[in-house]
């Protein structure tokens, strides 16, 4: 029977892509590993290799057809002995796994979704888990609360978490001469995340350095040439790879100031994505946050939205100090409206509100926003007006935002990726019990990562992150609707 | 631990000399048992990697997924030279590993799956996976970490006083890490029994070794330790195997570390994300052509007649049907049960 070739997904987070080009025609025959086309993400170009041997009987997505979704029949492969009048009967290599099945569109058969792996998913029998069926929430559609930090009438530009980090370092090493990046793959690769996609090509190698994978080493380098007064970006490609620098950035980078008596510290940012991705398992997959807020003499900020990431990203790297930046792989992607301003810096060590609301107060940062700003939005419609803030620095922490919307609303709930010992849900709930005690009307609740390492399993996985369920049973709980 | 400071430190310069004089032994000679042996070895790897990537491209497979197309000899042929008790660990690209250790393709295709059937139950993935009865240590996802652990695993040989060796695979680009070079000294220090296997395969991620390393003869990494190496072709398995022996020898007459350098290749991109920009195509599809581990043996089991096409046709079956039996196994094993969230954090 003649095989279809189906869009591959080719990185743990792709839903859809761009064919780009066809390297082989129809009639052409195909070899096990030949690369037959060229399909293209957000992120880069990759190439489709072929698993099965046989002649490319039919093309059933043209070259240049854009966002083509996982899983969808691309070209169908004749095996040994069969003609073009076979192709009707075509089967796939294997029926697809629910998961990606879902993601594609209603064009995708309900049937080949349920028969393939279906297993898998009923396998869960938590409620919340199935709910959340893809790992991404989408980018939230309701509008932010203005920004007092935007004077209003501002253009917006729609533009991409990553693209508005990349904006941000580009525009400050135009400005200062002394700023300069490092990190693995960050110049000729263009970033593992193609975060630093063109800076190379404008700045040169001198400023934008590919190191080897030293992490401790490199980490070390940078606060010592900070100490230097130059003004380093260090990039890591996950923070979980920071681990192997924590000794650097915590003895060296956070204690100098001090030590010195306030000769000199180490003007530095520390960034890369932090917290889990899709599907890499426990060494891969760890909310960094309340690391670092437990450390004096840093700054930690991490921003949610586009506009956060590029006017915190220029505040980070003018600061004196060194600040861990911390980003997510997931949001990448997404897009939201920044300021158009030649010089757009956002104060750091200020949360915004993101929406207003008098039931409940909703306290999150980074992607746990996405868990917070859906569940606002579903409690709205159950009567519930949840106020949202986005802490979008950890530390110093922005207690009087976060206390002037307890005092009115009452009841607190936070929103982290992170293990909830010792988490930024903590700290939050403790200050809240000590200077707004009397205001309260129901304990703070916390909705965290789960109490364990990241497992693999798709099923596991999903319990082990916070969801948007989780989050509004915590409002009904501190609302005592439940 | 003291007596074998004191062992070192009193023929510094003979030990130094030594470590720069070891040469690469000969290729072994293999028998026509060998020759299959090898062959069937290295075909499970590369059949079962192929349906791996199949799997990722339909979402069966989630994450990274690093494979080993290209580089199949390394394993196998250091395999050939262990004996049973020899420990093995190694970083992220590490499917060939366990097949060449003998753990069942059912359970690592099930891990990559994230299935309960799997080796780690599911929990681990394609980075991470563990077999305790097979000697295999991991699967570690941080690059470098894995040093230090197969240092340990032979400090454990030493100090059980058993004759194991710790084979302790890394990457080009691992080579760079600083806690490589603590454990080379450690290793030197105490004479302690472990084969340092680095896998050149010329690149980390997108950087070729010309980009990341000062030094790109590797088996010299360690010669300010006192530590030997040679460097050998890892694309013939019988070159490979009789390095591994040498080096095991070594090893166990307790002469201390030594380092492997073994010059080998991915055909594939570093996982399956990679756009694979920065090497052209001509020089992947040099290797493939010129070098390939597999047809090397396939080319030299047809010619000295020890199989006919036929025959190989028939070890390429026996194979597939073991991957396709591993994957239909992977694909249709439930996923482990809600509860198992909460198992193994702490016992
Ligand atoms: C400490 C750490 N830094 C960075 C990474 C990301 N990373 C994963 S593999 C890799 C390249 C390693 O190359 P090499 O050691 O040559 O092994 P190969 O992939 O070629 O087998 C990098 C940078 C990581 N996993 N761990
Ligand atoms: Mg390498």
């Amino acid at each position: 029977m003649p095989v279809e070739i189906l869009m591959p997904a080719l990185s743990p987070t792709m839903e859809e892509g761009n064919l780009s080009k066809w390297l082989k025609k129809e009639g052409d025959a195909v070899a096990a590993g030949d690369v037959i086309a060229e399909i293209e993400t957000d992120k880069a170009t990759m190439e489709v290799e072929a698993v099965d041997e046989g002649t490319l009987g039919k093309i059933l997505v043209a070259e240049g057809t854009e966002g083509v979704k996982v899983n969808t029949p691309i070209a169908v492969l004749l095996q040994e002995g069969e003609s073009s009048d076979d192709i009707g009967s075509a089967k796939p290599a294997a029926s697809p796994k629910p998961e990606a099945s879902d993601k594609s569109d209603a064009d995708t058969p309900k049937e080949t979704a349920k028969d393939a792996g279906g297993k898998a998913r009923q396998a869960s029998d938590e409620p919340s888990a199935q709910k959340e069926a893809a790992k991404a929430p989408a980018a939230p559609k309701t509008e932010a609360a203005a920004d007092p930090d935007i004077p209003s009438g501002t253009e917006m530009v729609p533009t991409s978490v990553r693209e508005a980090l990349r904006d941000a370092m580009a525009e400050e090493m135009r400005r200062d001469a002394d700023v300069f990046i490092m990190g693995e793959e960050v110049a000729e690769y263009q970033g593992a995340y193609k975060i630093t996609q063109g800076l190379l090509q404008e700045f040169g190698a001198k400023r934008v350095v590919d190191t080897p994978i030293t992490e401790h080493g490199f980490a070390g380098v940078g606060v010592g040439a900070a100490m230097a007064g130059l003004r380093p970006i260090v990039e890591f490609m996950t923070f979980n790879f920071a681990m192997q620098a924590i000794d650097q950035i915590i003895n060296s980078a956070a204690k100098t100031l001090y030590m010195s008596g306030g000769q000199m510290g180490a003007p530095i940012v520390f960034r890369g994505p932090n917290g889990a991705a899709a599907r890499v398992a426990a060494q891969h997959s760890q909310d960094y946050a309340a690391w670092y807020s437990h450390v004096p003499g840093l700054k930690v900020v991490q921003p949610y939205t586009a506009a956060d990431a590029k006017g915190l990203l220029k505040a980070a790297i003018r600061d004196p100090n060194p600040v861990i930046f911390l980003e997510n792989e997931i949001l990448y992607g997404q897009t939201f409206d920044v300021p158009k301003l030649d010089d757009f810096v956002l104060p750091i060590g200020k949360a915004r509100v993101h929406r207003r609301g008098k039931d409940a107060t909703i306290v999150s940062f980074g992607i746990g926003m996405t868990y917070a700003v859906k569940a606002a939005e579903e409690l709205a419609g159950q009567g519930i007006d949840a106020e949202v803030i986005d802490l979008r620095t950890i530390r110093p922490m922005d207690m009087q935002t976060v206390l002037r919307s307890v005092k009115k609303t009452n009841r607190c709930v936070t929103v982290e990726e992170g293990y909830p010992q010792s988490s930024v849900g903590a700290h939050i709930a403790s200050e809240i019990m000590v200077h707004a005690f009397d205001y309260l009307d129901a304990p703070v609740m916390r909705v965290t990562g789960k109490d364990v390492p990241m497992p693999y399993a798709a099923n596991l996985e999903k319990l082990a992150l916070p969801n948007v369920d989780e989050v509004i049973a915590a409002v009904n709980a501190v609302t005592y609707r439940s | 631990m003291k007596a074998a400071t004191k062992k070192t430190s009193a023929k510094p310069k003979a030990a130094a000399d030594s470590a720069a004089a070891l040469k690469a032994p000969e290729p072994a000679e293999f028998d026509k048992d060998q020759e299959l042996a090898a062959y069937r070895g290295m075909l499970l790897i590369r059949r079962f990697e192929e349906k791996a990537g199949q799997l990722y491209g339909m979402g069966f497979i989630g994450g990274f997924c690093h494979l080993y197309i290209g580089q199949e000899a390394v394993v196998t042929g250091l395999r050939l030279a262990m004996k049973d008790g020899d420990q093995m660990i190694t970083a992220y690209r590490d499917h060939g590993h366990m097949l060449a250790m003998e753990m069942e393709p059912r359970g690592v295709m099930a891990e990559l799956t994230g299935r309960r059937g799997g080796y780690s139950r599911g929990k681990g993935g394609s980075m991470h996976m563990f077999s305790k009865e097979k000697n295999f240590y991991g699967g570690h996802g941080i690059v470098g970490a894995q040093v230090p652990l197969g240092t340990g695993l032979a400090f454990a040989n030493r100090y059980r006083e058993n004759d194991n060796v710790s084979l302790t695979f890394f990457g080009d680009g691992a080579a760079n890490q600083g806690q490589v070079y603590e454990s080379f000294n450690m290793a030197s220090l105490w004479k302690l029994p472990v084969v340092y296997v680095i896998e050149n395969n010329r690149y980390a991620m997108g950087t070729s070794v010309t980009r990341s390393s000062a030094e790109t003869d590797f088996s010299h990494r360690g010669l300010s330790f006192k530590i030997p190496g040679v460097q050998i072709d890892g694309m013939d398995v019988r070159a490979v195997k009789a390095a591994g022996e040498m080096a095991i020898d070594w090893c166990r007459s307790g002469k201390g570390p030594i380092i492997l350098e073994m010059q080998t290749y991915r055909y594939r991109g570093h996982s399956m994300s990679d756009p694979a920009k920065y090497r052209s195509k001509d020089e992947v599809q040099k290797m493939r052509s010129e070098h390939d581990p597999i047809e090397q043996v396939k080319a030299r089991l047809i010619d000295k007649k020890w199989a006919s096409e036929d025959e190989l046709k028939a070890i390429d079956k026996e194979v597939r049907d073991i991957v396709a039996d591993a994957a239909e196994f992977a694909q249709n094993d439930a996923e482990p049960d809600v509860s198992e969230l909460y198992t193994d954090i702490l016992r």
